[in-house]
């Protein structure tokens, strides 16, 4: 049993206190004296050239300070791309820039071309209408099949719509080729991933503020990475000194990826509020979010499973495009190549495994990052294609995979695709699954369904991903341009209690909780006692931010690496209190104890000798209780999990009711489950939302015509059921010290073919032989499926 | 500019507001109760939803105009007295009903009217009433068991986790 509070526990968490009592401080909550409000004009149409851009009516309307164009900034750097991807024949990527305001040419509704700041957001919204922009619309780029044949450019500069042509692994490419000749079963699969819009509740804000005395920049910011934020904004787009901007990031309501990138109104913000000494705040409705905010999946691809006939996997083949939208946001090169061909194995001891991945520009918002990122797209391929092979050769599709699943025996497992998985158990979690689901008494449940008329199926997957990003001599010699480690510091005060400056940053996932369990029971003390610090680039150490469900991995591997430094420093000041060597020191429970003896100081009294260090040897110990660590991984965590649901289809109309969904999770060591339950759940929501309900439509001219929460369906709460979570057969992770592998993207990995799956189960089970609907499953596609098959 | 007063949370107040300033930014900017949120600006998302004379409203779909002489309640007066949070915020706490916080008031306040108007809500007039209310993070499945806590019913048929 956990410890009270410590790791392992239900400990409820204490941020909820000041979310449920209206006294959390959103940026768009911040108001500072002398603010003045921007807003953005915003391109009506897809493609267009910017001919000239009319300021003077605007610029003399009631309120407004100033007008900034693309103009204003043609002189400073563009907003690069985080990962550098050469093609297959060895060419790099295309990279545009990507400007602050668009300059010359507009290239996706929504692109911004103008920003008018006013003493009032009314002012400046009015004014931002006047503006007489003469733009030459030129016809949009949308379908990434028809963007490749380069009849229209998103860029006319690179000259191709191409951003590069990647092969994973290419020297693999012949011999993958070769088996699937010669394979006695191939079973090929065209399906499309979705777009989805990731849809954090809180629309995006910044705030920017200029201290003319101090000549220092602040920005307040709706962001999961303040530090890589502050990085950009540095390095690249407005060259401000990284030790003359503070990037703070308050509490954020929600990310799912949209809010790692830098995005262009964060650097307008600072520029203006320089300009007018003045604070300048910005806040996203909730369209500009659907038009500027990037977009997630979009993916075509075609895959190949080539099989023995006893369905023995010899060959996963894909070649799919990747849209990348109009601009490449931070993470868009890595998550279509590195974060998706490398998963393409899956589960499975698959000899062959080759991937081509064409990424495309269109003019649409950008794509990047959005909640799985990459994994989805593999894992959905993956276990979509694994079904219809089973079908083809009248196998359980469970037993399908249990032949491929590498064994509990295999690990460390060097799979085809180019990973070394460290541990898992696939057999285990798939019989806990069956178990739960009562797979032997669907038989029964169908018979109900079919007694009201109702179809039903059942869908069972697994899933594999990489999380923790991520090793940074790795993702070196892949492209990426940072390091992937994270850092903390653990700052013990004078009194005993505890702040903890972390990289990470919370933004619903309960770190300001989570972290004291893992810190306290490591000391022996109250987590009560101890805060979490972040999203403050002053007060923080350095931190590459939270996605890639990395924050517990990486940065809380970081903690525990501070935490054991201050245990070994605090050892030492035991010591010499109790007049004996740092190695007789024994620390347990809060007490250092001299070994074999009842002598002892409590973890408290240490602390205050390490502020007042009255008769301290100051020629060895250092006074203060402070340590920071940096962690960088050995490799990435491998969760793993395996997923059921039963739907009931309505075959009048088509609609499908999502009735049980079990997820069976393997995230390693579980610090606080009620935390990590709650994180599947989410993540399963939109997982379900991707399958059945959620699709960013741009018709023919590049317009969205899912702008608004009118025509985006969200899931909502009569869309889903009760979910069954179980983490029961957790292996620990074995190269982080808390054997951890990161829980907040499973579910939105491991559920979309789950319900797919189950979905096509369903109605052949009412005699449509339908082998394949693209998601979302809406009723229309579901019905019209069936009364086509 | 026209003046409103209404009492909110209790309080009497009263503001000089445009035509077209809406509850929700009257609220916000005038009042500094910054707890009720604007998550969409089509009221889709009940992020900003408080209770106007008792019945549960999108702040973000009404203007300030038309609260005039109201009894406006939002989330910063839900506590107990004692400052304890009340019966659904601590049921929102014990059962992980929130993530990130953004739609949490609208979600608290949502539940208060239909624990008000259905004081034993099944699960599915749960999932029914908070039609208009969109949370991005918890799934649901912990803010439909807290509501359901929070009327004093039984959880235990509620699917294993």
């Amino acid at each position: 049993m956990p410890k009270d509070g410590g790791i392992g526990a239900d400990t409820k968490r204490r941020e909820d206190v000041r979310y449920l009592t209206g006294t959390g401080r959103y940026t768009a909550d911040i108001n500072t004296f002398g603010q003045a409000a921007a807003v953005f004009a915003r391109s009506t149409v897809a493609n267009g050239v910017i001919k000239s851009i009319d300021t003077s009516a605007a610029a003399g309307m009631p309120g407004v300070l100033a007008i900034f164009t693309g103009e204003d900034f043609a002189e400073v750097g563009g907003n690069p791309a985080g990962w550098l991807i050469n093609s297959r024949d060895g060419e790099p990527m295309k990279e545009p820039k990507r400007p602050v305001l668009a300059h010359g040419k507009v290239r996706h509704v929504g692109d911004a071309y103008a920003a008018v700041i006013a003493e009032t957001v009314e002012q400046a919204r009015d004014a931002a209408e006047a503006i007489v922009a003469d733009i030459e619309e030129l016809p949009a780029v949308v379908d990434m099949a028809e963007a490749l044949k380069d009849e229209n450019l998103v860029h006319d500069e690179i000259e191709t719509n191409q951003c590069f042509d990647w092969g994973w692994i290419e020297d693999n490419r012949a011999a993958t080729d070769e088996a699937i000749k010669n394979a006695p079963h191939v079973t090929t699969l065209e399906l499309v991933n979705n777009r989805l819009v990731p849809n954090a509740m809180e629309p995006r804000a910044s705030i920017g503020t200029y201290d003319r005395a101090q000549d220092a920049y602040t920005l307040q910011t709706t962001s999961q990475n303040p530090h890589l934020t502050r990085l950009l904004i540095s390095a690249f787009v407005l060259g401000i000194p990284e030790n003359k901007l503070t990037v703070i990031a308050p509490d954020v309501g929600g990310g799912f990826g949209s809010k790692i990138y830098h995005y262009g109104e964060e650097a307008l913000v600072l520029a203006a509020a320089k300009k007018l000494g003045r604070p300048v705040k910005w806040v996203a409705d909730r369209t500009e979010s659907f038009l500027t905010d990037a977009h997630g999946r979009d993916h075509v691809t075609k895959i190949e499973l080539a099989c023995e006939k006893d369905g023995t996997f010899i060959a996963f083949r894909t070649e799919t495009m990747a849209n990348v939208g109009a601009y490449l946001s931070n993470f868009s090169t890595a998550t279509p190549t590195f974060l998706h061909g490398t998963l393409m194995a899956g589960n499975y001891t698959v000899p062959h495994v080759y991937v081509n991945v064409k990424a495309v520009f269109t003019n649409t918002a950008p794509v990047d990052a959005y909640r799985g990122a990459g994994r989805p797209e593999a894992t959905y391929s993956i276990e979509r294609v694994i079904d219809k092979a089973a079908r083809e050769l009248g196998m359980d599709a469970v037993e399908m995979r249990r032949k491929n699943f590498v064994k509990p025996d295999q690990y460390p497992f060097a799979s085809a695709a180019g990973l070394e998985y460290d541990s898992g158990n696939y057999d285990a979690l798939m019989d806990r699954l069956e178990e739960i689901i009562d797979r032997d008494g669907f038989a029964e449940r169908r018979k109900a369904s079919e007694s009201r008329g109702m179809l039903r199926g059942l869908g069972i997957n697994s899933y594999i991903e990489a999380c923790g990003i991520a090793p940074s001599n790795l993702v070196g010699v892949l492209g990426s341009r940072v390091g992937l480690y994270d850092a903390a510091t653990v700052r013990v005060n004078a009194t005993g209690n505890l702040s903890v400056m972390v990289g990470a940053h919370s933004h619903g996932q309960g770190h300001e909780t989570v972290f004291p369990q893992i810190v306290g029971e490591m000391l022996g003390i109250d987590p009560a006692s101890i805060d979490i610090v972040h999203g403050d680039t002053s007060k923080i150490p350095f931190g590459m931010g939270t996605y890639g469900s990395r924050s517990l991995a990486v940065c809380g591997s970081a903690m525990v690496r501070a935490t054991e430094k201050i245990i070994a420093k605090a050892k030492k000041i035991a010591a010499h209190m109790l007049e004996a060597a740092a190695d007789d020191i024994d620390f347990t429970d809060g007490q250092f104890t001299v070994k074999g003896t009842d002598k002892s100081v409590g973890f408290g009294e240490v602390a205050l000798k390490a502020y007042i260090p009255h008769n301290f040897p100051i020629e060895d110990i250092e006074p203060g209780l402070e340590e920071t660590a940096f962690y960088d991984p050995a490799n990435f965590t491998y969760p793993s999990g395996a997923y059921a649901c039963e739907v009931e289809v309505d075959p009048a109309t088509g609609k499908v009711s999502v009735d049980r969904f079990v997820a069976v999770d393997d995230f390693g060591n579980v610090m606080n489950p009620m935390v990590v339950t709650g994180q599947v759940h989410g993540g399963l929501a939109q997982g379900i939302g991707q399958a059945l309900l959620e699709g960013a439509a741009y018709d023919a001219d590049g317009q969205l015509l899912s702008a608004s929460y009118m025509d985006y369906v969200m899931p909502r709460a009569d869309d889903l059921p009760f979910y069954e979570v179980d983490h029961s057969q957790g292996t620990p992770c074995t190269h982080n010290p808390l054997g951890v592998k990161g829980c907040g993207e499973a579910g939105a990995i491991g559920s979309p073919p789950t319900i797919v799956n189950a979905v096509i189960d369903a109605l052949n089970s009412g005699g449509k032989a339908v082998t394949h609907i693209d998601m979302p499953l809406t009723p229309a596609r579901v019905w019209s499926a069936m009364n086509t098959a | 500019m026209p003046t409103v007063s209404m009492t909110v949370n209790g309080k009497s107040v009263s503001g000089e507001v445009e035509g077209r300033t809406l509850l929700v930014d009257f609220l916000r900017n005038d009042l500094h109760l910054t707890g009720t949120h604007v998550g969409c600006d089509t009221s889709q998302c009940g992020a900003c939803v408080v209770h106007v004379d008792g019945e549960a409203v999108k702040a973000c779909a009404m203007f300030a105009l038309e609260a005039e002489g109201a009894e406006v309640g939002t989330i910063e007066g839900q506590a107990n007295a004692d400052g304890s949070l009340n019966v659904i915020q601590q049921a929102f706490q014990d059962h992980h009903g929130l993530q990130c916080g953004f739609c949490t008031p609208g979600m608290v306040m949502s539940a208060a009217s239909l624990l008000k108007e259905n004081p034993k809500p099944t699960e599915a007039e749960v999932r029914e009433y908070l039609e208009g209310n969109i949370c991005r993070c918890t799934g649901y499945h912990n803010i439909v068991k807290a509501i359901m806590a929070a009327s004093g019913q039984d959880l235990s048929a509620i699917a294993a986790e």
